[in-house]
C-alpha cells in the first residue's frame, strides 16, 4: 500500500554510528534531532548576529528582517504583559525565534523536523509553565494560587477552583501538544500525498497522467504548511506571554 | 476481527474529532469577515487575535488526529 509516512519522523543516530557516552547505563548516541537542533540554533544565532553587525542606518534587508522579528516580539510583549513584562523578553524571543527556525527548517526536503517529536516540544512548554510558576511564586509568594479562585460567590467556588486548576493543569499538555500535532499532521500529510504521486505515476497510463493533481495538491499544502510553521511558532509566544502575564499580575486587568 | 484492522476503524472514527476544527475555524473566519465589512478601519487590529482564534481552535481538532495516528501507528 502506501509507504509508511511515519518514517520520516524516526529518531536515528546520525553521522556517528557508536554512541558518545552512557548515562545510567542508556547509550547516548548524535542523532538527527541532534544534529539539526544544532543547525536550528547556529542558524539563527548566525541570522540575528551576522546581519545586524554594521548596523547602518538605512538596513540592508537581512538587518531589516532581523530587527522586524525583535520589534514584534517586543510590541507582542508589551500589548500582552505592559512595560515590567520587557525583562522576560530573552526567554519569549529565544522561544519565538528557535520555534521558529525550527519550523520553518523542518519543511526543506529530507531534514528532520525537531518540533514534531513530543519531548521537544513537552521539554519547551514545561520550562514555560516552570518558568509561569517560579516567576509567580517569587513575586506573590503563596497568593499565587489566588490564580485559581476566580470572583465568584463561595457556593460557586467549590465547582470554580477545581475546574480552574485542571484547566491549569492541562496547560503544558495543550501547549505541547498543539506545536506537536500541527508538525506532524503536516508533514504526514506531505508524506502521504508524495507517495499517492510516486503510486500513480508508476502505475502508467491515464493514472500517470492523474498524478500531476495530487502534485498540484502538495504545493498547495506546502504554501499551508508555511504559514502553519509560522503561526504556531507566534501562538506559543503569545500564549507564554499570556501565561507570564498571568502569573505577574495575578487577577488585575489594566 | 483483526487487530489491523480494528486500528484502521479506529484511526477514521478519530478523523471525526477535525469536523469540530472545520467548524471552529469557519466561524472564526467569519465572524472576522463580517466585523471586517462593517468596520474595516478597525479589521487591521484584530487580524493577530484572529490568528491566535485560528490556531487554537485548529489545535483542539489535531488533538484527535493525534489519537488516531496513536490508534494507527502506536
Amino acid at each position: 500500500m502506501a509507504m509508511n509516512p511515519m518514517e520520516q519522523f524516526e529518531v536515528k543516530p546520525f553521522l556517528i554510528e557508536h554512541p558518545l557516552f552512557s548515562i545510567g547505563g542508556h547509550p547516548i548516541f548524535f542523532t538527527n534531532q541532534a544534529f539539526f537542533m544544532v543547525v536550528v540554533v547556529l542558524a539563527a544565532s548566525l541570522f540575528l548576529t551576522l546581519t545586524v553587525s554594521k548596523g547602518r542606518l538605512v538596513p540592508t534587508r537581512g538587518q531589516s528582517l532581523a530587527e522586524i522579528s525583535y520589534e514584534f516580539v517586543g510590541s507582542m510583549i508589551n500589548s500582552t504583559m505592559g512595560h515590567d513584562g520587557l525583562k522576560y523578553f530573552p526567554f519569549i524571543f529565544t522561544i519565538f525565534m528557535f520555534v521558529l527556525f525550527s519550523n520553518f527548517f523542518g519543511l526543506i526536503p529530507y531534514t528532520f523536523t525537531i518540533t514534531s517529536q513530543i519531548a521537544v516540544t513537552f521539554a519547551l512548554s514545561c520550562l514555560v509553565i516552570g518558568v509561569m510558576i517560579f516567576v509567580g511564586l517569587k513575586k506573590h509568594g503563596f497568593r499565587f494560587f489566588s490564580l485559581f479562585v476566580p470572583q465568584a460567590p463561595w457556593y460557586l467556588l467549590i465547582l470554580l477552583v477545581p475546574i480552574e486548576v485542571i484547566s491549569f493543569l492541562t496547560r503544558p499538555i495543550s501547549l505541547s501538544v498543539r506545536l506537536f500535532a500541527n508538525m506532524l499532521a503536516g508533514h504526514t500529510l506531505l508524506a502521504v500525498f508524495a507517495s499517492f504521486v510516486v503510486l500513480l505515476g508508476a502505475a502508467g497510463g491515464v493514472l500517470s497522467v492523474v498524478s500531476v493533481a495530487p502534485f498540484i495538491l502538495i504545493v498547495a499544502i506546502f504554501a499551508l504548511e508555511m504559514l502553519v510553521a509560522g503561526l504556531q511558532a507566534y501562538v506559543f509566544a503569545i500564549l507564554t506571554c499570556i501565561y507570564l502575564n498571568e502569573a505577574l499580575h495575578l487577577h488585575d486587568h489594566h | 476481527m483483526d487487530v489491523a484492522a480494528a486500528k484502521m476503524i479506529g484511526a477514521g472514527l478519530a478523523c471525526f474529532a477535525l469536523a469540530g476544527a472545520g467548524v471552529g475555524i469557519g466561524l472564526v473566519f467569519g465572524n472576522y469577515l463580517a466585523g471586517a465589512l462593517r468596520n474595516p478601519g478597525a479589521a487591521a487590529s484584530q487580524t493577530a487575535n484572529m490568528f491566535l482564534g485560528f490556531a487554537l481552535c485548529e489545535a483542539t481538532g489535531l488533538f484527535g488526529l493525534v489519537i488516531a495516528f496513536i490508534i494507527l501507528f502506536g
